[in-house]
């Protein structure tokens, strides 16, 4: 299943001079802003020209990221963030705190519909022609009205001893004969994180799925402000924590472009090694769980056991089975010797010696693929519309991959193949990670082949002045964008993770209907969005 | 078929001894007595609760179920439903939006129980600490019988802390 990369989609998408450009044409000034060091251009728009800018972009096929605010009294900096074939490109614009008020880009990208509820939830901007006024990550632990990323609202809050379950938000029913809800979690039955998913269903066919998240929301952003660089890559490194290399990384590069530090290539061809490992060791865990959940215990008992084996190498080299806190701002804090590199190697060939039994059984398995096949089905229309990221998207052919696309070091010196299929289903989701994973284990070899000589580390520089940084990443489970603010004193002022998973939760909705209910685990475990990563 | 039961005999059994632990991997709280090895002994039901925690701990929990820890061989398995449960093993710093849920959780479970913080931030909130949108620890919204640190702890901590719990220190 593996082809070499084909650029599809993005060829026909504008690079980032041109969609400026292009913004020009149709009437948009844009002003370039400087303030922003890192991997993309940052472009100053009138608030009223939101709306619009979007369409320009959309209608170029260009990729929509993110969209996240800060609040500098007595104003608030919304940023958007768009992808075209070389790179990124920021939208920035400012609005009134006291009348926060701005077109939504929603209707032109479905992809944006719950950042901008969750903007709404924490600055109190109101996006305008937004086809779902619904709070999101707003439960009850703060009132309407209460705004907790502004920077007036304490961060200890004003909560209640019993912060009461949020019985009341309002999920569209559907209506007719023999219909019936059946609402999930958030306790879930398994050991998983909690979230609530309500199930419009007749018979066992589930005619809509609603997901409702932010059960596990702690206040990520706000109690990023006031940190160090160390705390942040400390706080970063759990926003999602099997994603702890990656949101470490962009994070720590984040904070690095702010202050201009450049790293020493070994420190970065290290934090490549860990990034992959971290990639391969979801994707085995993967495999097994969503073979454990159509009822095939085998893969799960070999895929728990090569993840446990790759998790003790961990521990092993690296002083940690997650590898947390081994990234960390200038670099990271393990090197690695000869006799290290060595068992790194050897991990590699023994993970592709079992995987060469393993996978072609689990991928023509006929009772397995009996439940996997045409389970799900995420079209590439859906994906391309929903802006899903990373495996999930190139399973249903929609093939970005930052690592190819807008490489950072180590990527940057090598050819990176990125498996995609067009076949969209569980069945599909599962080739692919089983593909990224040999993908990873030939990155890894080249990588400690190659590796570098010189520092693993350098010291971070005490700050000079208020600066502003932006890392993107590819973590195992798609584009992780990281924007970091860091005052005159060098403390956090403010920290917007962007996990991958804002852009997949949806798709969930997007594949299941039509599916019958006992397949619900297999797709929610074949897309596996973070539900921490999610919520902040 | 004859893959799959050549590469389960090929194998082979994969558990491993349980070493002992070299200190107290938990901590135990006063209401803790000897009779709990005895009451829950040789079959402890878990319900696990994620109390807003950023998966490390669960990723670790899946692990204990895996073939070398094999927790099942101690007559521990991790049920459904609270109403089945002996034992919450609970993580995260408990966010503000799942406080009403654990509690639930909680007073759903029949006597006699126990719980288990697990982690550091199960333990005293960890990285988010106390804010509009954590709790802080598990112990502020629920009695906690003991405390497994780490972040996250070990397959080997948390099985071997559950040990402790039941034998008694």
């Amino acid at each position: 299943m593996i082809s070499r990369a084909q650029l599809g989609w993005q060829c026909l998408c504008p690079d980032i001079e041109s969609l400026v450009c292009l913004l020009h044409n149709a009437g948009i000034p844009t002003v370039v802003q400087n303030t922003l060091q890192g991997g993309a251009r940052m472009v100053a728009i009138d608030p009223d020209f939101w709306g619009q800018a979007a369409a320009v972009a959309a209608a170029n096929r260009v990729r929509w990221c993110a969209v996240w605010g800060e609040h500098l009294p007595p104003k608030i900096n919304i940023f958007a963030a768009l992808a075209g074939r070389d790179g990124h490109l920021l939208l920035q614009t400012t609005v009134s705190d006291r009348q926060a008020e701005l077109p939504s880009q929603t209707p032109i990208f479905p992809a944006a519909n719950r950042p901008e509820r969750y903007l709404r939830d924490m600055f109190g901007v109101h996006f305008i022609d937004h086809p779902d006024q619904r709070r999101w990550i707003r439960h009850q632990a703060w009132q309407e009205g209460q705004y907790p990323l502004l920077k007036t609202f304490p961060l200890a809050g004003s909560p209640q001893e019993m912060t009461p379950p949020d019985c009341l938000y309002p999920f569209i029913p559907v209506e007719g004969e023999g219909v019936y809800e059946i609402p999930v979690g958030p306790v879930h039955a398994g050991i998983i994180e909690p979230g609530h998913f309500r199930f419009q269903a007749m018979g066992e066919d589930i005619l809509s799925l609603e997901e409702h998240l932010g059960y596990v929301h702690k206040g990520i952003e706000k109690c990023a402000e006031g940190r160090d660089v160390r705390g942040l890559a400390r706080l970063a490194g759990r926003v999602s924590g099997d994603s702890t290399v990656a949101h470490t990384w962009a994070a720590c590069q984040a904070c690095e472009a702010a202050v201009g530090l450049i790293l020493p290539r070994r420190a970065l061809s290290i934090r490549g090694i860990l990034a992959e490992r971290e990639r391969i060791a979801n994707h085995l865990g993967d495999i097994g769980a969503c073979c454990n959940d159509v009822g095939f215990a085998f893969a799960q008992a070999q895929c728990s056991r090569l993840r446990e084996l790759w998790q003790r190498q961990n521990s092993a080299v690296f002083g940690h089975r997650l590898l947390m806190d081994v990234v960390v701002p200038g670099g990271v804090n393990r090197d690695l010797n000869a006799q290290q590199i060595d068992v790194l190697n050897k991990a590699i060939e023994q993970l592709r010696h079992e995987l060469q039994d393993l996978l072609p059984l689990l991928y023509e398995y006929p009772s397995l693929q009996d439940r996997l096949r045409t389970t799900g089905i995420l079209s590439l229309k859906q994906a391309r519309s929903l802006g899903v990221l990373g495996f999930l998207a190139r399973a249903s052919g929609e093939c970005w991959d930052l690592r190819r696309d807008a490489p950072y070091a180590p990527y940057d010196g090598m050819v990176i193949t990125v498996p995609h299929t067009l076949e969209g289903d569980a069945s599909g989701r599962l080739r692919i990670r089983g593909d990224e994973i040999l993908v990873s284990l030939d990155l890894l070899e080249e990588m400690l082949k190659k590796l570098p000589p010189g520092e693993a580390r350098v010291d971070f520089p005490a700050v000079s002045g208020d600066c502003r940084g932006i890392g993107f990443i590819e973590g195992w489970r798609g584009e992780i964008l990281a924007y970091v603010h860091l005052d005159a004193a060098g403390a956090v002022s403010r920290y917007f993770p962007r996990d991958p998973s804002w852009l997949n939760w949806p798709a969930l909705e997007a594949m299941i209907e039509g599916v019958i209910v006992p397949d619900f685990p297999l797709c929610n475990k074949s897309v596996n969005g973070s539900y921490s990563g999610h919520d902040l | 078929m004859f893959d799959v039961l050549a590469k389960i005999l090929k194998t082979g059994c994969l558990t491993e001894k349980l070493p002992p632990p070299d200190q107290a991997v938990i901590e135990l709280g006063s209401a803790c007595r000897k009779e709990i090895g005895r009451i829950f002994g040789n079959s402890l039901a878990i319900r696990m609760v994620d109390a807003g925690s950023c998966n490390g701990c669960e990723l670790e929990m899946h692990a204990v179920n895996n073939g070398f820890y094999d927790i099942e061989r101690f007559g521990i398995h991790f049920v459904a439903s609270p109403r089945h449960a002996d034992l919450l093993l609970v993580t995260g710093p408990v966010a503000r939006h799942m406080q009403a849920a654990l509690k639930s959780t909680y007073d759903a479970t029949p006597d006699p129980k126990l719980v288990i913080a697990m982690g550091d931030c199960g333990a005293d909130g960890g990285e988010f600490g106390i804010s509009y949108a954590s709790c802080g620890a598990v112990a502020n919204v629920i009695p906690v019988d003991a405390v497994i640190r780490g972040c996250p702890p070990t397959p080997l901590q948390l099985l071997q802390g559950i040990l402790q719990l039941l034998r008694g220190r």
